[in-house]
């Protein structure tokens, strides 16, 4: 298959069952709301040793969020319900609590329900009040800038980590450039995060490593200082490529987003540089859901 | 299938127990079985088609017209359904309510719905002394659900109240907010002396600057963001409360009582 002169290779992204959350974070303005959540996201870009993946979902208008505020939508994926718990509860009282005028809600309300600022309600001391509103628990945390509000749950449900494509190019400001403009489109579609930074990793991994405590290391079949050392995956032209990896909460979600971003790529097209798409995976071993990059384009 | 409608033939001489007249108890009665139900009215036992016209035969719509003050335990712990009530109604109205809705045209007495558990109970009059108390003795008044109050209040509105929402949107007399333990009572009109009276958590949200025991402290005045949501939450109701121009944020905030737990407070529109 071959989209404006990119050429779609015919493999497949291999992801993996996760547990996610959703939480809107408001404050008194959009900055302080994004900040907010930049914190609450930051080193989660990889469940291997971040402990979970995060990232801001979208920008939420006054007239979406339960307090009338500017806020935003992040989501947090983690391979099981326990760990994602804690990293939520710890993000939250690290990251939102923290931040001046915030407050923070429950973004899922099916789902298992896990502890948002369930436990956090303890920092106010005995001072802490209780309001049920609409059969929502929401916390009120005294604190020096006013009162943190926070809703006491969130919901937790099944989802799906790992879906990826790899962008070719014949430059490295040309691959960037082709993931840019994927992740603009990417970030347009609900229920997906792009969790790296700027939604884009340079350091894509494979399984193993020659030295005995890694479990990962670098994918040297698609790296292009390695084509003549090692069995590459690279044609010649190809200088530098870059991949976007996506969680989703469903397997359609993600199937969009990797529709529009391959577009997007496939748009600027071979006169850019862009030569080639593919896609990570573990010869479809590990991860149950595969995402078929042609029937993705057909 | 139309409500099933009790339409009270006079007014009795003696207060009349209605609380076997309730949807979940009618369920699967024919109509000459709800009519040959007995009634309990001072010592004597009076026959449901003795004192009421009987017609329509959905059980859980239940009509009760030309009420009056003397109808005791209307809605006695409703589990589910609907009724409304033409008229004024009697003392311990919506006792103990578990779920669904009661609606009143007119006043009601004494102790409405006292111990509620959940549900909705809508006075479009006033309401006598204890709404949402505890029964004398007991430590734990209203429960859940909401109140909606149209007109005024008696005394000791809220008297015990654990959770739930009493929305008044007149006067509330003296007391109101009585040893609550917490839940959430809102009062667009003036209220009595003695207001918070030994209240250990909850909330009294104050349109109007009432007159405070010395043992609530003034903690200054603050933006709370928890008020636009418990407004938004109000949205759906048939009331002023519904209305987002009467809305606001913006509080003096009291703490108190500090004779007590201290840890409750009085919210008034700044």
């Amino acid at each position: 298959m071959i989209i404006n002169g990119v050429s779609i290779d015919a493999t497949f992204a291999e992801a993996f069952p996760m547990k996610a959350t959703r939480a809107i974070i408001t404050a008194q303005n959009e900055k302080w709301a994004m900040i907010s959540a930049q914190a609450m996201t930051g080193f989660a870009t990889s469940v291997i040793a971040c402990g979970c993946e995060g990232a801001i979902e979208r920008v939420l208008d006054p007239s979406e969020t339960p307090d009338g505020r500017p806020g935003v939508a992040i989501m947090i994926f983690a391979m099981g319900g326990k760990g994602l718990a804690k990293q939520l509860e710890t993000r939250a009282g690290q990251c939102v609590l923290t931040s001046p005028t915030s407050a923070l809600f429950s973004g899922i309300d099916g789902g298992i329900r896990i502890p948002l600022g369930k436990n956090l309600r303890y920092f106010g001391d005995g001072f802490q009040v209780s309001k049920q509103i609409s059969g929502k628990r929401y916390w009120r945390i005294p604190v020096m800038d006013g009162e943190f509000l926070t809703e006491a749950t969130t919901g937790q449900v099944d989802a799906i980590g790992g879906g990826n494509f790899l962008v070719l190019a014949e430059s490295q400001p040309q691959a960037l450039a082709a993931c840019e403009a994927a992740i603009e489109e990417m970030r347009k579609i609900p229920n997906v995060i792009m969790p790296f930074p700027g939604g884009v990793v340079r350091s894509g991994s494979k399984v193993g490593s020659k030295y005995k405590t890694l479990g990962a290391s670098t994918n040297d079949a698609f790296c292009p200082t390695l084509k003549g050392m090692t069995k590459t995956d690279l044609s010649p032209e190809i200088e530098s490529v870059m991949e976007i990896v996506i969680d989703g909460l469903t397997k359609e979600d993600i199937d969009k987003a990797m529709r529009v971003g391959i577009q997007a790529v496939c748009d600027l097209g071979a006169k850019n540089g862009i030569k080639r798409i593919s896609a990570g995976n573990y010869g479809g071993k590990l991860g149950p859901f595969h995402f078929h990059l042609q029937e993705i384009m057909a | 299938m139309s409500a099933l409608t009790f339409t009270l033939k006079y007014k009795p001489a003696q207060r009349v127990d209605l609380s076997p007249l309730v949807c979940h108890q009618l369920a699967d009665l024919s109509l000459a079985d709800i009519g040959a139900i007995l009634l309990q009215s001072g010592k004597l036992k009076l026959r449901v088609d003795e004192l009421f016209t009987i017609e329509g035969s959905d059980t859980q719509d239940i009509v009760i017209n030309n009420s009056t003050d003397n109808l005791d335990f209307i809605g006695k712990e409703l589990d589910g359904g609907r009724i409304s009530v033409n008229g004024d109604a009697g003392a311990y109205l919506a006792f103990g309510l578990k779920s669904g809705e009661i609606k009143v045209s007119g006043n009601v007495g004494l102790y409405a719905a006292c111990e509620m558990k959940k549900g909705y109970l809508e006075v479009s009059g006033n309401a006598g002394d204890f709404l949402g108390a505890a029964l004398p003795g007991n430590k734990m008044g209203m429960k859940g659900g909401t109140i909606l109050v149209k007109g005024n209040v008696g005394e000791r509105a809220g008297d015990h109240m654990r959770r739930g929402n009493i929305l008044i949107e007149g006067n509330a007399g003296d007391y109101c907010g009585s040893r609550m333990t917490a839940g959430t009572i809102a009062v667009m009109g003036r209220t009595g002396r003695y207001l918070g009276y030994a209240m250990r958590r909850g909330t009294l949200l104050l349109w109007n600057q009432p007159t405070l025991s010395a043992s609530f402290n003034d903690c200054g005045a603050h933006t709370l963001a928890f008020l636009p949501i418990l407004f938004a939450s109000f949205k759906s109701l048939n009331s002023r409360f519904a209305d987002a121009s009467i809305a606001f944020n913006r509080v003096q905030r009291y703490a108190g009582d500090m004779s007590e737990m201290g840890r409750g407070e009085v919210l008034v529109k700044l």
